[in-house]
């Protein structure tokens, strides 16, 4: 990811809160993906406005958290889900 | 603290003797289809639209099913735009907080009421196509002009930013050109290919001296998939699955019966799988006079394969039991008369070696001739 990136979920991926299971879904074309804490956080930080670096600087503010860990933690999920077509960049 | 180590197997038991929450729910909201594909998904017998459920009812099918805790509504049919209250019941889905896929063939849409469906919110399109060409296509579907209208439906999606998965049912009429299938798909801009060897029930056990393909287009077809799936990596997203007579081990169908999934038919049966009704011994209810709930969790035919107890060998003593469920209960069924017992496209069904030998003497005949799909 780069700093300058806008991480966004394309149209048809959006993100859920199940009250049966008592977790969130992220939820795209014939897939349903569990989210842990962390990953509905990240995804919660995208708004189409934010750039990679001010997601970081984001979430390392909100949880006080050091931004280098932020960091490596966003860019490898933010990136697996680039791979799978659920999340894009502008 | 010494905690004693978990035994994986009663932890997988346990989990698979509770009643699980589905995630998905395929809604056929009529059998009617303007396309006559000779391997069409519908039972023999089809649902008139004078027995379809009405629109109210369906709503409220979607408001159960959200509760149950189904993420995804399959809008299906038949072709679902034969439904002039398609987009009445979008919204109802919508609103009932369901992820919405539109399975169609594209005919029977027009740009006005597909703008207006994307307006209403529709999530995901899944679009069939019977051929790469308007020649093919045409005669597989049994109907003039329908490829051409596909282009267009498929323009109308990538306009509205709508994601496009191609669902393409091949055979051995088309299994040649799946490069072009491929192609053509990423030309369209779909983020997903479904390539669905066709299922032997209903219409295509009747067409399938027609449709069984070769080994060798199989196998080729197999290749083809491997070397796109590396090059198109980011692009497009390649869902194939080996057919039946030519694995060792069977699909986990349905990712087993009762477990992920359930289906309501036109006139509100509600099935554990759409082809479940094939298998005679068994009795399904109706969203007329159940819960859906309760038709879920207590229904007979939900309960009668869920989980790994109704299972006989080889499947009870078998170590892919949670993998593969034993496989097809409607193949196992129609090959056995016994939907309990193993589906013959396991290696370890006695029948398995007579199902590849009849597949194989299928794809050798040279009858390209369709008995197409009629109401």
């Amino acid at each position: 990811m780069n700093a300058a990136d806008i991480p966004f979920l394309p149209r048809g991926v959006r993100v859920k809160e199940c009250k049966i299971r008592e977790g969130w879904f992220l939820l795209a074309p014939e897939r349903a993906v569990k989210l842990d804490q962390v990953g509905a956080h990240i995804l919660g930080a995208l708004d189409g406005q934010r750039d990679f670096a001010g997601v970081v600087a984001h979430l390392a503010a909100k949880f006080d958290a050091p931004v280098e860990r932020i960091e490596t933690d966003a860019g490898k999920f933010l990136t697996d889900m680039i791979n799978r077509r659920m999340v894009e960049v502008a | 603290m010494n905690v004693p180590l978990k035994n994986a197997e009663q932890d997988m038991r346990a989990a698979l003797a509770r009643t699980p929450v589905p995630m998905a729910m395929l809604a056929e909201l009529t059998h009617r289809c303007p396309l006559k594909c000779p391997y069409c998904s519908n039972p023999l017998e089809m649902i008139r639209k004078s027995r379809e459920l009405d629109t109210e009812t369906w709503i409220d099918v979607f408001h159960q099913a959200a509760a149950m805790g189904v993420l995804h509504v399959h809008l299906s049919g038949g072709e679902p735009a034969s439904r002039r209250d398609l987009p009445e019941l979008l919204t109802g889905a919508r609103e009932a907080d369901l992820y919405t896929n539109l399975i169609t063939s594209g005919v029977g849409l027009t740009a006005a009421k597909f703008a207006d469906l994307a307006e209403r919110g529709l999530d995901h399109v899944q679009l069939s196509i019977q051929g790469v060409d308007g020649g093919t296509a045409d005669r597989i579907g049994g109907y003039k002009g329908g490829f051409e209208k596909k282009m267009e439906v498929a323009d109308w999606i990538a306009k509205e930013g709508i994601p496009l998965t191609i669902n393409a049912v091949m055979h051995r009429q088309n299994l040649d050109r799946l490069a072009d299938t491929i192609d053509l798909s990423v030309k369209l801009g779909a983020r997903r290919l479904e390539v669905a060897h066709t299922q032997y029930h209903g219409w295509a056990y009747k067409n399938r001296t027609a449709l069984m393909p070769t080994m060798g287009q199989v196998k080729r077809g197999g290749e083809i998939v491997a070397e796109a799936r590396e090059r198109l990596k980011g692009t497009l997203v390649i869902d194939y699955v080996t057919p039946d007579h030519l694995a060792d081990f069977p699909k986990p169908c349905m990712g087993g019966w009762a477990r992920v999934g359930l289906n309501v038919t036109p006139e509100g049966k509600v099935l554990p799988c759409h082809a479940a009704e094939t298998i005679t011994t068994l009795e399904f209810e109706n969203v007329k006079d159940r819960p859906l709930a309760e038709i879920w969790d207590n229904g007979d035919a939900f309960r009668a394969y869920r989980g790994v107890d109704w299972m006989q060998d080889p499947c009870q003593s078998c170590d892919r039991q949670a993998k593969d469920f034993g496989g097809c209960r409607c193949q196992a069924f129609a090959w056995t008369g016994d939907a309990a017992a193993v589906d013959p496209a396991c290696s370890k069904s006695p029948l398995h070696g007579e199902m590849r030998a009849a597949a194989i003497a299928d794809g050798e005949v040279q009858a390209d001739e369709f008995e197409y799909r009629l109401m």
